[in-house]
Parts: C-alpha cells; sequence; structure tokens
C-alpha cells in the first residue's frame, strides 16, 4: 500500500474514530473531551483532503478496491475508492465545511445536554458523506446514500422530545426512502446490464447498450439508458430535494442549525448533484433523460424560490432558498454542463454554509428566536455576523465579484445554449428566479440586521400588522424554552468559535467563483465527467469567455445582473422605505399570497393521499382481509364447520333403542326397494 | 470424513442437557437449572464451530455425512450431513439459544428448570432438521420442534395462550401431514428409500412432482409463514413469552425457507419452475400487503410478528427466482432475519419486563430514561428497515438484485419495502422511544442492565458484521447453492 493509498483510509475513518470515541466513550472523555477527540479528526480529514485535493490538481487518479464486502454469483461487491478531481472537490469541500461546523458547534450547542451525542454524529456524518464521494462502485455509493440519511434523521430528530422534530425526521426518512426505491431499481438495473457495480466498467460499456430497450411495460421498448437514468436520479430528487420529494427539507430546519448548514445546505443535500455528475457517461445517453432532470431542476428552481417570499422563519427563508439553488444545479446537469452544477455546488456550500451559520448566530444572540419579525437592527449589535451574511447575500444573488455569480451566470447561460427538450422552460425558470433569490435573500437581510428593532416587543400578533404573513407563519422554537429568558440581555455578537467559522467561510463566498476559468473552461474536470460533444454547452461558452474580469464587466450587458438589482431594490423599497406595503400587498393577492404560504399545499396533499391512504388500506387489508376473511371465514369458519358437522352428526347417534331400531326399519325399506323394483 | 460424529453432538448436547436440566425439578433449585442450561447452551454452541472452521466452501454436496440405520424394515437411515444453506442455519440456532437462556435468567421465575429444558429440546430438535438427510427423519424432527413451541407458549404465555397454542399447532400440523404423504409417495416410487439423496435422482412425471411439491408447499408456506397462511404467526408471537417469539421468530420460521430449499426445490425441479410464478406471486403480496397492515398495528409484538411475515417474503421470493443472487439472498435473509427479529422481540421484551404492556400507546419519551436501550433499539430497527451496512440491507439487496434479472416488476414490489420496511419500524420507534415523558410509568423505567445489555450487545455486533463484511456467511453459500441451482436446472421427467 503507498502512502497515498493509507492516506486515503485515514480521510473517511479520522471522523469515524472521533464518532466512535465520541459516542461510545463520551461518558469517559467528557465534553470537552468530545469535541477534542472529533476536531482532530476532522483536522486530519481535511488536510489529508487538501494533500489529496493537491495531488489530483497533478494529474494523479486512483482506483482501487479496499476489500470484498462479499461475492455472488459471478459479482464481486467491493468496498473501493476512485479518488479524481471531481471526488477530490467533494471531499475538500465536505471536510472543510464539516471542520467548521464542528468548530462552530462549540459554541452553538454549549448549553446543549446533548453536546458529546452531536459532536459524534457530526462526524459520523463526515465519515458517511466521504464514503459516499470517495466510492467506486454502485453498492457504496448506496451505502453512504443511505448512511448520510440516517445521520439527517439523527440529527432532524436530535431534540426528540420536541413533536415537530420527531415528526420531522420520520418524514425525511420516508421521502428519501422514496427516492432511494428507485435508486435501488437502477441500480438492480445497472448490475443486470453490466454484470458489474464497478464505475469504470460500466462507463466504458455504457456506449455499447445505449441502443439497448427494456419492455418495463410489455409491448413498449422503452431505452435502457433512459430508464436506468431516471431511476437513478429519482433517487437524486429525494436525497436534494428535487419537485415533488422536496417536502422533507424545510420541515428538517427542525434541527440544530450547525446541521442545518452542514447536512441540509452544503455537503448530504447535494448528493444528488454529485451523483449525476458521476454519472454522466450514463446520463449524457439519453436525451430523455437529460430532459427530465431539466424540467424537474427548473420547476424546483423557480417555485421553492417563490416560497422563500413569504417565510417568516429565518431558518426556512434560508431553507427554501436552498431548495431554489438545489433546483439551479439541477438545471445545470440536465443542460450537460456537469461542471457547472459542481462549481455551483461548491460556491454554494460556501455561502449557504454562511448564510446559516449566520442564522443561528442571530438564533442564539436573540435566545433561541427564529422570527424575522422579531428581529431587526441587529447590524449594530452583530457585525461579524452581518458583514459575513452580507457577503454571503451578494453571493446568493449573484452580483458580479461574488461566488454565486461566476457558478449561476453560467448555469444561466448554459440552459440558454442547451438544445435539450425543455431547455426553454428552464431558462425562463432559472433567469425569473434571479430576481426571485435576490428580493428574499435582501428580504432577510433587511428584517434581521436593519430596520427598527423589534425583539424588545413582545412576541404576539402586533408585528404581524407590520410584516407578518397570517396565521400560518412557522415559528417552531421551543415555547417553553424562549418564553425562560424572555430577552434578559441585549443582544451580543457571538464568541469567537462561532465568528472564525463564519470568517473563514466567508473569504470563499466571495472569492471562490474566480476559478471559473480553469473549473468549466479549462478541462478541470475532464478525467471524471464526460459530455457528449452534440451537448457540449461550456465548449460554446468557453469560446465567449475572455476571463473573470471581462466577465464582470460584461454582466451589465445581460439581464440577470439587473434583475439581481431589481430585487434588491424591491426588498429595500418593501422593508426598508415602506414597511406597510407588503401587508397591503398580500391584501391585494391574498389567493396568491396563501398559495404560497400553504407551500402549494404539498405538505396536507401527501400526508392525507399517502400517510392517511396507506393507513386506510393497511386497516382494511387487517380488518377485512386477516380478521375477517382468513381467520374468520377459513380459520375459525373451518372450525366452526367442523363443530357444525359434528353437531350435526351427534343426533345419530343419540343413545336411544329406538332411533336405533328405526333407522334400521328405514334401512332395510330402502335396500328391499332397491332390490326388488323393476327400475325398467 | 473426518469428524462425522459433530452434527450428533450438535443434535444431542442441547436435547442431553435438556433431560439433565430436568432432574433439578421444582423451582427451589431454579438457580442450578439456569446455569446448567447456559452450560449446555454454550456447550451446545461450542460442538457447532467445528463444523464451521471444518467445513469445506469449495466442496459441493453433503459434508460432516454420518449414516447408520435406525429402522431397517423400513430402510429408515440415521443420515445426517449438511451444506453451507444447514452450515449456517445451525449457527445460528446454537447461538439464538443460549441468548434465550440468558434472556429468561430472571424473567421466568416459575418452572424454571421446564422452561429452559423446552428450549434446549427445541434447538437440539432444529439442529435435527437441518442436519437430516434422511425424509422420515427430517420428518420426525420437524414435528417435534412443535411439542416444546406448543409447551412454551401454552405455559408460560400471555392471557390467550391456550387459543394461540392450539392454533399454532393444528395450523402447523395440518400442513405437515400432507408432507408426511408426499414423503411416504417418494418412498414408494423411489423404490423404498427415505434417502433425500436418492429422491434427489428420481425422475417424477410432472403431475406427480406438482402433487409433492403442494404436499411439500401445505407444510413449508404454513412454516415460514407465507400469505394466506400466516394468521397463526402473530397470535401466537403476541402470546408467547419472549424466548418464544425469539426462537419462532429467528428459527422455527427458517425450517419452512430451509424446507423449500432442501426438499421441494430439488425433489420436484420441474414443479417448482412450474408454480414459481405462484409461490413469487404470494410472495409480493406478503410483502405489500403484510407490510401495510404492520403498519396499522397497535401491538408492538404484533407489529414485529407482521413485519417477520413481509421480511419472509423475502425468502420465498429468493428462492423462487432460481439463481444465485436470489437463493444466496434468501439464505443471507433468513439468518439475517434471525439476529433481528430475534433482537427485535428482546428490545419488546425488555420494555414488557418493566411495564407489562405491549402496546404502543402506552409508551412514549422511552429514550429520556433508557438512552442505552434506546440506542440499541435503534440499531435494529434500523436493520429491520434495510439500512446498508447492517445484515437486514444484504439478503434484500441480493433478492431485489436477483429479482431483477427475472422480471423488473418483481423488483419493483420488493423494493417498496424500503420504504413501508421504514415506515411501520420507524413509525413506531418513534412513538414509543422519541417525545417526551409520556406518563409516569415511563417517568420510572430504568436502563437495561448488563445481562440485558450482554443479549443484545451480541447481536448487536452479529447485526452490523454481516451487514459490513456478510463475505464470510455468502462463501459457505456459493457451492451448496450452485448445485442446487444445477438441481433445478436439469428436469426429472422421464423421458417418454
Amino acid at each position: 500500500m503507498t502512502t497515498m493509498q493509507k492516506l486515503y483510509l485515514v480521510i473517511p475513518l479520522a471522523p469515524l474514530f472521533g464518532a466512535i470515541v465520541a459516542g461510545l466513550f463520551g461518558w469517559m472523555i467528557g465534553r470537552r473531551g468530545a469535541h477534542l477527540v472529533t476536531i482532530f479528526g476532522m483536522i486530519v480529514c481535511t488536510v489529508g483532503s487538501a494533500i489529496v485535493f493537491y495531488d489530483v490538481l497533478h494529474g494523479n487518479v486512483y482506483n482501487g478496491h479496499v476489500y470484498t464486502w462479499m461475492s455472488s454469483g459471478n459479482t464481486n461487491f467491493e468496498i473501493g475508492f476512485l479518488i479524481d478531481r471531481l471526488s477530490a472537490t467533494m471531499m475538500i469541500v465536505v471536510s472543510f465545511v464539516s471542520l467548521m461546523v464542528h468548530v462552530y458547534t462549540i459554541g452553538y450547542m454549549a448549553d446543549d445536554p446533548g453536546y458529546k451525542r452531536f459532536f459524534s454524529y457530526i462526524s459520523l456524518f463526515t465519515f458517511a458523506m466521504l464514503m459516499l464521494v470517495m466510492s467506486n462502485n454502485f453498492l457504496q455509493l448506496f451505502f453512504g446514500w443511505e448512511a448520510v440519511g440516517l445521520v439527517s434523521y439523527l440529527l432532524i430528530g436530535f431534540w426528540y422530545t420536541r413533536p415537530t422534530a420527531i415528526y420531522a425526521n420520520l418524514k425525511a426518512f420516508l421521502v428519501n426512502r422514496v427516492g432511494d426505491f428507485g435508486f435501488l431499481l437502477g441500480i438492480a438495473l445497472v448490475l443486470t446490464y453490466f454484470g458489474t457495480l464497478d464505475y469504470a466498467a460500466v462507463f466504458a460499456n455504457a456506449r455499447m447498450l445505449a441502443t439497448n430497450t427494456i419492455e418495463i411495460i410489455p409491448g413498449s421498448a422503452w431505452s435502457l439508458m433512459t430508464v436506468i437514468c431516471i431511476l437513478l436520479f429519482i433517487g437524486a430528487m429525494g436525497k436534494s430535494a428535487q419537485f415533488p420529494l422536496h417536502v422533507w427539507l424545510p420541515d428538517s430546519m427542525e434541527g440544530p442549525t450547525p446541521i442545518s448548514a452542514l447536512i441540509h445546505a452544503a455537503t448530504m443535500v447535494t448528493a444528488g448533484i454529485f451523483m449525476v455528475a458521476r454519472m454522466s457517461p450514463l446520463f449524457e445517453l439519453s436525451e430523455t433523460a437529460l430532459s427530465f432532470v431539466i424540467v424537474i431542476g427548473a420547476i424546483t428552481t423557480l417555485f421553492m424560490a417563490l416560497i422563500a417570499i413569504v417565510q417568516n422563519d429565518i431558518k426556512r427563508v434560508v431553507a427554501y432558498s436552498t431548495l431554489s439553488q438545489l433546483g439551479y444545479m439541477t438545471v445545470a446537469l440536465g443542460a450537460s454542463a456537469y461542471a457547472a452544477g459542481m462549481f455551483h455546488l461548491v460556491t454554494h456550500a460556501f455561502f449557504k454554509a454562511v448564510l446559516f451559520l449566520g442564522a443561528g448566530s442571530v438564533i442564539i444572540a436573540l435566545h433561541h428566536e427564529q422570527d424575522m419579525r422579531r428581529m431587526g437592527g441587529l447590524r449594530k449589535y452583530m457585525p461579524i455576523t452581518y458583514w459575513t451574511m452580507l457577503i454571503a447575500a451578494l453571493a446568493s444573488a449573484g452580483i458580479p465579484g461574488f461566488s454565486g455569480f461566476f457558478s449561476k451566470e453560467s448555469i444561466i447561460e448554459a440552459a440558454h445554449l442547451s438544445r435539450i427538450p425543455g431547455a426553454g422552460f428552464a431558462y425562463f425558470c432559472v433567469v425569473t428566479t434571479v430576481f426571485v433569490t435576490a428580493l428574499y435573500t435582501f428580504r432577510l437581510m433587511f428584517m434581521t440586521f436593519h430596520g427598527p428593532e423589534r425583539f424588545r416587543e413582545p412576541p404576539v400578533a402586533d408585528a404581524r400588522g407590520e410584516h407578518g404573513h397570517g396565521e400560518n407563519a412557522l415559528t417552531e422554537h421551543d415555547e417553553g424554552q424562549h418564553a425562560a429568558h424572555e430577552h434578559a440581555h441585549e443582544p451580543h455578537e457571538s464568541p469567537a468559535v462561532v465568528t472564525i467559522p463564519l470568517i473563514a467561510l466567508a473569504i470563499p463566498s466571495i472569492c471562490a467563483g474566480w476559478v471559473i476559468g480553469s473549473v468549466l473552461f479549462g478541462g478541470f474536470f475532464s478525467n471524471a465527467i464526460f459530455v457528449a460533444p452534440e451537448h457540449d454547452v461550456l465548449a460554446e461558452m468557453a469560446r465567449e469567455f475572455h476571463g473573470v474580469v471581462a466577465m464582470m464587466l460584461h454582466a451589465p450587458r445581460t439581464l440577470p445582473f439587473w434583475l439581481a438589482l431589481a430585487g434588491i431594490a424591491t426588498a429595500a423599497y418593501l422593508y426598508l422605505l415602506r414597511p406597510d406595503v407588503p401587508a397591503v400587498i398580500r391584501q391585494r393577492f391574498r389567493v396568491l399570497y396563501n398559495i404560497l404560504d400553504r407551500k402549494y399545499g404539498f405538505d396536507e396533499l401527501y400526508s392525507w393521499l399517502f400517510a392517511g391512504g396507506a393507513r386506510a388500506i393497511g386497516t382494511g387489508l387487517w380488518k377485512g382481509g386477516d380478521v375477517g376473511i382468513i381467520d374468520g371465514l377459513l380459520v375459525n369458519g373451518s372450525a366452526r364447520l367442523v363443530g357444525w358437522f359434528a353437531s350435526v352428526i351427534r343426533y345419530f347417534q343419540s343413545g336411544y333403542i329406538y332411533h336405533y331400531a328405526f333407522t334400521m326399519i328405514i334401512g332395510i325399506l330402502v335396500l328391499l326397494t332397491l332390490v326388488f323394483v323393476d327400475w325398467r | 470424513m473426518q469428524g462425522s460424529s459433530l452434527l450428533s453432538l450438535a443434535i444431542w448436547v442441547p436435547i442431553v442437557a435438556g433431560f439433565a436440566v430436568l432432574t433439578t425439578g421444582s423451582d427451589r433449585h431454579a438457580g442450578v437449572a439456569r446455569i446448567m442450561a447456559l452450560t449446555g447452551a454454550i456447550l451446545g454452541l461450542l460442538v457447532t464451530l467445528p463444523l464451521y472452521t471444518g467445513f469445506d466452501p469449495n466442496v459441493r454436496g453433503f459434508q460432516f455425512v454420518q449414516l447408520k440405520p435406525w429402522i431397517e424394515v423400513f430402510n429408515v437411515n440415521y443420515h445426517l450431513g449438511i451444506d453451507g444453506i444447514s452450515l449456517l442455519l445451525i449457527l445460528l440456532n446454537s447461538f439464538t439459544t443460549v441468548l434465550v437462556v440468558i434472556a429468561g435468567w430472571q424473567v421466568i421465575q416459575e418452572r424454571v428448570a421446564q422452561y429452559m429444558a423446552a428450549f434446549l429440546f427445541l434447538s437440539g430438535f432444529m439442529n435435527g432438521v437441518f442436519a437430516a438427510l434422511d425424509g422420515l427423519l427430517f420428518y420426525v424432527f420437524f414435528e417435534a420442534t412443535l411439542i416444546p413451541m406448543f409447551v412454551i407458549i401454552g405455559m408460560w404465555g400471555g392471557p390467550k395462550r391456550v387459543y394461540a397454542a392450539l392454533k399454532f399447532f393444528l395450523y402447523t400440523l395440518l400442513g405437515s401431514l400432507l408432507a408426511l404423504i408426499a414423503l411416504i409417495y417418494l418412498y414408494n416410487v423411489s423404490g423404498g428409500s427415505f434417502s433425500l439423496l436418492d429422491w434427489y435422482q428420481v425422475p417424477l412425471p410432472l403431475h406427480a412432482q406438482i402433487l409433492i411439491f403442494l404436499a411439500l408447499f401445505a407444510a413449508f408456506a404454513v412454516k415460514v409463514p407465507m400469505w394466506p397462511v400466516h394468521t397463526w404467526l402473530p397470535d401466537a408471537h403476541v402470546e408467547a413469552p419472549t424466548g418464544g417469539s425469539v426462537v419462532l421468530a429467528a428459527i422455527m420460521l427458517k425450517l419452512g425457507g430451509y424446507g423449500f430449499l432442501r426438499l421441494s426445490l430439488p425433489i420436484a425441479p420441474d414443479a417448482s419452475q412450474h408454480l414459481a410464478g405462484f409461490v413469487i406471486a404470494l410472495s409480493l403480496v406478503a410483502v405489500v400487503y403484510i407490510g401495510l397492515v404492520a403498519l396499522v398495528q397497535s401491538d408492538m409484538k404484533k407489529l414485529i410478528a407482521y413485519s417477520s411475515i413481509s421480511h419472509m417474503g423475502f425468502v420465498t421470493l429468493g428462492i423462487f427466482i432460481f439463481n444465485a443472487h436470489g437463493i444466496e439472498g434468501a439464505v443471507i435473509q433468513m439468518v439475517s432475519h434471525g439476529f433481528i427479529s430475534g433482537a427485535m422481540f428482546l428490545c419488546v421484551g425488555v420494555l414488557y419486563d418493566r411495564l407489562h404492556s405491549r402496546q404502543i400507546a402506552d409508551y412514549g419519551g422511552v429514550v429520556n430514561r433508557m438512552p442505552v436501550f434506546a440506542t440499541l433499539f435503534m440499531l435494529f430497527a434500523m436493520a429491520n428497515s434495510g439500512l446498508p451496512g447492517t445484515s437486514g440491507f444484504v439478503g434484500e439487496f441480493l433478492v431485489v438484485l436477483g429479482a431483477v434479472k427475472v422480471n423488473f416488476w418483481y423488483a419493483f414490489a420488493a423494493a417498496t419495502t424500503l420504504v413501508f420496511g421504514a415506515a411501520y419500524t420507524l413509525w413506531m420507534y418513534k412513538r414509543v422511544i422519541f417525545g417526551a415523558v409520556a406518563n409516569e410509568h415511563v417517568a420510572h423505567l430504568r436502563d437495561i442492565n448488563l445481562r440485558e445489555f450482554l443479549v443484545l450487545g451480541l447481536l448487536a455486533i452479529a447485526v452490523l458484521w454481516m451487514g459490513i463484511y456478510p463475505a464470510p456467511f455468502a462463501e459457505v453459500l456459493h457451492a451448496s447453492v450452485d448445485d442446487l441451482i444445477n438441481h433445478v436446472a436439469q428436469s426429472k421427467i422421464p423421458s417418454p
């Protein structure tokens, strides 16, 4: 084993070690021990990832297996690593954001009784996520896929006494399982037709099977690749919360904020994007699948962004923003601009982590207040939080110079150039969403950091008249907890363990975009991502690309730039200058507002249709089938039949001589009749 | 072959130990009875270990063969031998017996010696089923297992134990009587032999095969249990004491799956192929229908019982798709289900011992008082939902892979367990474990003690080991499964 191979093993195992020590031996090492051991593991992991990243930049690629999980038939199922630029990029993002979140947690979770457990979980998550991205085969991918789902489940329900939290985590797990259902079938089809689950072997043979068809419904032949890709993408729709499997992500905000940043914004939810990019050699062979991807992505982008405008819970605004940004990435995938999707994944990981961690910083400063109608004017109390969040907000809105600008701009351009069916619709959605993104992001900034200081006001309806948005506004923080210390202190800036991660993540939120030239147009992912020449929109864009500065200078001549500015201006008008206007708008467009506020009714629909339906069918089958027909009619029925038969037969053995004598006489008469009557 | 009396030891050590335990008599010597039972169970496990170490995974056919005449008039032999499939089930059985003895240590306070002896007898009989190569011997052991289980449910069971025990006994007996007819028929057509090996070779016309298959099916389908002959199981589980439920779910149900593999498939290969669609349909109904029924149960034991039926649907599905993924998946699913369902019933037992209720509604917020227990229960709940990294994933994964090769929709229906399995398991877990402390009783719960921790901890290790590194389990299966598939592929219909 070479040194690099050992390092590949150490990178995921270091967080696992931390997780095990903090989880199982937390009672021995205490709180300090728990955070020291996990953070040490994360430092090892991050440094290792940096070394690996440096190594792959020099063109090294590794593909090898660690051990044979099992074999069956002629198939060997291996656990192994594929280290190329795609996985190395994910590794550095995952480990760096995770390390920052570990540090941040020291401050955020300081008073929580589950402190050690929390560190154990987030380290376990990092292990699972790394196994997912480093995998060289579908099996291990599925392992990591489900394992991150498990940790997400545990962390959403971290505060397990809250009914909303344990509802949300069950919902998250089950909705993800619906996606995994498709994913598993996709993997099974891959094995059936390729005879292996190893990426390299599958991708190498993909072209040969491109024209194969499969009769899922007898009589109609579908392209094998289309079926496989759509099934795999259903998995991505679950994990990356794409419409219509998006419903779990907003509810996942019930978890502590550090994991909202790490799992539900920066890393886990991007696993679906990563997976599709990894599977690019398959997706490239099916335009139908790509078309499906781009339409789903476009719907998610626009319609989730719209919901963000009416949310009042600061974390939920960021959550819907995440959904919308994931939609952007998905659109990029559908347009075959996988590199752009990955690029947005990276920039988004940084600026969204800042937005979440900043929101968390605000939330602890206000003693677990999450309702933006009870914030305002926090800029002067929390300058570091404010400035870092402002950077992230500018990045999110796509203002030139900030990282989000470069990645989002390239996705918009890719959607524009793409000739996949549905690309026109996608282009409309992603452009419109630029305005919406700027609007909700700066609505959040203005309501939180600017304007009057509303956090001293009592928490009742009076704030609603100003900026309120109806009864259904979700402020699902722990009522008792927050009533206990009702803003006894002035808000103040968070401690260094909170602000340092914010700063450390804000820096790449600015400058991560500057490498666009080499990442998108310099063939950075050329060894990992395959794009068919006829789909290669990035190559077309490369011809127009003349450097970072030129791209920024070109921005004022494009529509998205002005839409972003218009969004910020609208937010400023509505939430700084004329705070009475939103209420008027809300009145005027009541129907539209209610639709958004109810999130298009998906939660109600699903809980009625699927949760209620499954229970109704289950009860019907149980009471009707098992208890009624099988047990009642057949099992106990046959027992009763035997009993009834016996009770009838019983009369023949009455014990009275004259009964028997009478029967005998009847019998003799019958016999005599039979013998003597001439039947002819 | 070397060490050919090892199988006899695996069968008779627990049975002899059972008799020894019985000699302690009344409950005045309960302590002695417990220690003797544990010693017997551990000895029983130890004598099976050389079977694994001495097993040659490359050999096709049976190993550790022992052949002695038993009833010479009818050419009945004491004929033992195992392949990889039986090996895993024997190990699982002997391992589970140890756990069950420990689990019943304090809970059982009445007729301790008889309780422990019943489990030791049961363990020996089941090893007998898994090792028998003689049809009549197989049948004798197969039926003998009913007696201790009947006694366990009837004596140490809950309030409706008599109904449940009778239902269990009659249901399964009815099935096996039909199987006996098939065995006698085979004895005749094979020219007076009860040897399974002879039966594997005897040519049979299709209609005879179908009758034999259906007769055997009656016995094994009830045992598995397959839909729609499953309704004895929830009742039996609900009324059985914890140990009884554990053995019932972990081992006894496997007698059915094992019967298909050992008798039905190789003896009636053409009928098996002919009727595969029918069996697969029943299996898929079990997975989907029972999954939904499990969702609405309010009694924890009933829920886990239904979950067992649903998981056993994977076993029969895997067997009747006749490829290596399917059959190996089925066997691994049987072993894994042994660990997981055993653990799930033990977890419910832990709660029942404290609160004397199996109703989900009587619990809530248990994690606040029993964090160690909640953690272990979480692991088993996740394993029951088929999470990768636990044993529950391996078998289901292989069966789904195998099913896709045959028909996409088989896999589609089977894979719904990903959603349903998680839904009923985790919804129950949520209502029992999570939340604020629900009532006064829960507030006074005490976390598991060392003995309970030991039992659940051992199962946790097994579940994780089999999930992370299942290769050692699969390795011993390859040759046997290959052999079996060849058997099924060769028609036994005599050429005209």
